[in-house]
């Protein structure tokens, strides 16, 4: 009899990870446009047979899987807990998860999340070890304490290394933001230009015809002729030359309407060369109203045919990308439409590149 | 009668139970209660309760077999979906599943990500995001499918952010996610959430939600952008027919009664379909009849509209004639659901008003209740109990009684 029931337990153990094994073997086949989806749809009805103990596997299936497998695995999570209960959360396993940098960064914030859920407290006592994390979320939940501490100090100075320390750990545009505006209040001047690492000096060559917004798709010679930043080309009235254009605001934004005068149905492109000291996975960070393209190294990386759905902001649109030990081209191509409203005048870009974690590359031309 | 047959109906009675709300303006696609609404509705009544959210959003909650479902948004850019269920009588949360979004989660400071409603067949309820992240779930919260349709396809997206809430047609998840650059409605199969068809629409931003038109046993589903309104077949996106002279971007169609649709186009444009088999026709067309923020909405055979001077006008469904006008406590952006009796509106300042609307020559405000807070959504009802939502609590109020 003892002998049937080490046997039962062992199979439907054994069950249980194979059910589990099939399962993320489906979700971390989940691909764009519903592929994969029947697969997994198919395999669901094993999370019944699962228990808390397979919730680290689980998570850790999320280093394999894309952006919708890591929905449904944390679908998973949650039925597996509403069956066992919060509590059974193997607390000591979702530590060494979070702790483990190898692991994915979706990996460890979800592992936080739920431990956060179950053990707040074990989870709170975690995030002073967040301040340098290559996991944005984790790391800005570790920049807010020190925020939250800095404000808490009476002795300006003590204050100001607060604020100032914390803004060299913060990656996020408003958590820099809020210390830089602490800063200011203390009387310490901070360049944000700097902080953030905007890219400020540019080449910019227009204006080519955008009427009826026809030219967002439209390729003009500066697309074909990317070394061509010195030479002139066909423009919407004639001959046009690049020019040198660069900005002081605080925020690295680019008025295009100053160097072309606010016209309207036009299109420029905008120019750099960005020198990596290697080869390295990077994030291109660009903020427009209007709509854009960007090219890295001639390669597309992104294009976005909008205009004037609300303001430009910092950050607006982050591209994974990568650059090329050396020099690396940026060609932007920023359009403008026909709308004569007053909230339909800006034309201008902003943009900067981070390394994953959101901490800006120093521009050298 | 054959076996699979009472199988079916038995299914079909028990997915639709009594007083459900089962998405955007209610069962009808027109905002009207299948059922009474009282108007002594009272925010301390023993039948009423609070509870706070985790996170924003105007989405509407709906109503599904004894449970109130909703949807937020929570944490940095809003990436945090969460989905929501309450218990209808006492408030007490069921489950809450908590996902991240794979979209884009830039929205106005108005709107968020939490902004389309949530919709169900009786059996599973169906979440969509400004992200286009659609989660399917069962009414225990589990997983059923998901997809990311700006995953899938990165340029379906609004700088200001989408608000289009999802309908259900015969097994289909219909999504309309149009914008400037890819602007598409999705039909995807509510089993598997795969897609059934793409269907490519005009570009532009497009806030508007589909409705469907039932004619007997076949389901017409409408969509509407800048460009009109399109009646497509569930099935397979295909155009049945359509209307072509502009509609609003912002407020949706509403169902009438006698196979009509309230179109917000030059006004309201009432369009009727034959019940020969034959397309539609214009029926009649009122340009002083243009809605504001919130949809038309429909009792018997009056239409509302609020307009953006925050004047309330009924009009007759069958002619468009005005029969009275009545200012109200705004500014609106939810749209105002009806019974029988009664119109309930609610203003952004959260002030609910009640409206007598059973004279047809005159309305008469039965009842206000200041909510403090914030309303942007469209309230839902069952049961003689209203349910509505802002950034920060989800309330049920019931009358002072019970009736």
């Amino acid at each position: 009899m003892v002998n049937f029931l080490i046997i039962l337990l062992l199979a439907m153990l054994t069950s249980s990870l194979w059910s589990s094994e099939d399962l993320l073997n489906a979700i971390k086949r989940i691909g764009p446009k519903g592929e994969g989806n029947t697969k997994v749809v198919r395999e669901w009805s094993s999370v019944k047979q699962m228990s808390s103990s397979n919730i680290p596997k689980l998570l850790l299936g999320m280093n394999q899987a894309n952006d919708l497998g890591d929905n449904w695995i944390r679908a998973a999570i949650f039925e597996i807990l509403d069956t066992s209960g919060k509590n059974t959360l193997p607390e000591n396993d979702i530590i060494k998860i979070i702790k483990n940098l190898q692991n994915h960064g979706n990996t460890r914030i979800t592992a936080f999340d739920f431990l956060n859920s179950s053990a707040p407290q074990v989870a709170q006592s975690l995030i002073p070890t967040f301040i340098d994390d290559p996991e944005p979320g984790l790391r800005r939940k570790g920049v807010q304490l020190l925020l939250d501490q800095a404000s808490t100090l009476e002795k300006k100075e003590q204050s100001i290394d607060a604020f100032e320390y914390a803004l060299g750990k913060a990656r996020d545009v408003d958590q820099i933001e809020n210390a830089c505006k602490s800063l200011t209040e203390l009387g310490k001047s901070i360049n944000l230009l700097k902080v953030m690492g905007f890219i400020t000096n540019w080449k910019v060559i227009g204006p080519f015809d955008n009427t009826a917004r026809n030219g967002f798709v439209k390729i003009y010679s500066p697309e074909v002729e990317l070394d061509s930043h010195n030479q002139d080309h066909k423009g919407k009235s004639g001959m046009i030359k690049w020019q040198d254009f660069s900005t002081s605001d605080r925020l690295g934004l680019l008025d295009l309407n100053q160097p072309f005068g606010h016209i309207k149905e036009v299109l420029c492109y905008a120019y750099t060369e960005f020198n990596a000291s290697k080869e390295s996975i990077v994030q291109f960070r660009i903020g427009s109203k209007n709509a854009w393209k960007l090219w890295v190294n001639n390669e597309l990386i992104f294009a976005r045919d909008e205009y004037h759905r609300g303001s430009t902001r910092v950050d607006q649109f982050i591209l994974d990308g990568r650059l090329k030990a050396g020099k690396n081209q940026i060609l932007i191509k920023v359009c403008q439409n026909e709308q004569t409203e007053s909230w339909t005048k800006q034309w201008e870009f902003c943009f900067r590149i981070t390394d994953t974690s959101g901490t800006p590359l120093l521009f050298t031309r | 009668m054959k076996i699979s047959k009472l199988i079916l109906i038995s299914l079909l009675l028990n997915a639709f139970a009594f007083g459900d709300w089962l998405g955007f303006r209610g069962n009808n696609g027109n905002g009207f209660v299948d059922g009474q609404l009282p108007a002594d509705l009272n925010l301390i009544s023993s039948n009423s309760w609070k509870v706070s959210l985790p996170g924003r959003g105007l989405s509407s909650p709906i109503i599904v077999n004894n449970l109130v479902l909703l949807t937020a948004s929570s944490g940095p850019q809003q990436k945090n979906l969460h989905i929501l269920a309450f218990d209808i009588e006492n408030g007490v949360i069921e489950w809450e599943r908590v996902f991240k979004a794979t979209g884009r989660t830039i929205c106005h400071e108005k709107t968020c990500v939490a902004s389309s409603t949530m919709v169900s067949n009786g059996n599973v309820v169906v979440a969509q995001f400004s992200s286009n992240d659609i989660f399917c779930l069962d009414l225990k919260g589990n997983l059923v499918w998901l997809r990311g349709l700006t995953f899938d396809y990165p340029n379906i997206a609004n700088g200001l952010g989408m608000s289009s809430s999802p309908v259900i047609s015969n097994g289909v998840l219909i999504a309309q996610v149009e914008n400037d650059a890819d602007s598409y409605t999705f039909g995807l199969n509510l089993q598997n959430g795969t897609t059934n068809w793409k269907k490519l629409r005009p570009k532009g931003a497009n806030w508007t939600s589909p409705i469907i038109l039932k004619d007997n046993s076949t389901e017409w589903v409408g969509l509407q952008s800048k460009t009109g309104l399109s009646f497509v077949l569930p099935s397979n996106g295909d155009e049945f027919w359509s209307y072509n002279d502009g509609a609003s971007t912002i407020p949706s169609s509403a169902i009438a009664p006698n196979r009509s649709v309230l179109i917000p186009s030059n006004g309201i444009t009432a369009i009727k379909k034959a019940n020969n088999g034959a397309p539609f026709s214009q029926i009649w067309s009122n340009n002083k009849l243009s809605p504001g923020t919130g949809s038309p909405t429909v009792s018997g055979n009056q239409v509302f509209v609020v307009n953006r001077a925050n004047v309330l006008t009924s009009a007759s469904v069958e002619n468009g004639e005005i029969n009275w006008r009545l200012r109200i406590k705004g500014p609106v952006s939810a749209s105002p659901i009806t019974t029988d009796k009664n119109l309930i509106l609610f203003s952004e300042e959260g002030i609910c008003q009640i409206i007598d609307i059973s004279n047809i020559i005159e309305a008469k405000v039965l009842n206000e209740m200041d909510f403090q807070d914030t309303i942007l959504c469209t309230p839902a009802a069952n049961n003689k109990s209203l349910f509505v939502r802002s950034d920060k609590s989800l309330w049920r109020v019931s009358p002072k009684s019970k009736n």
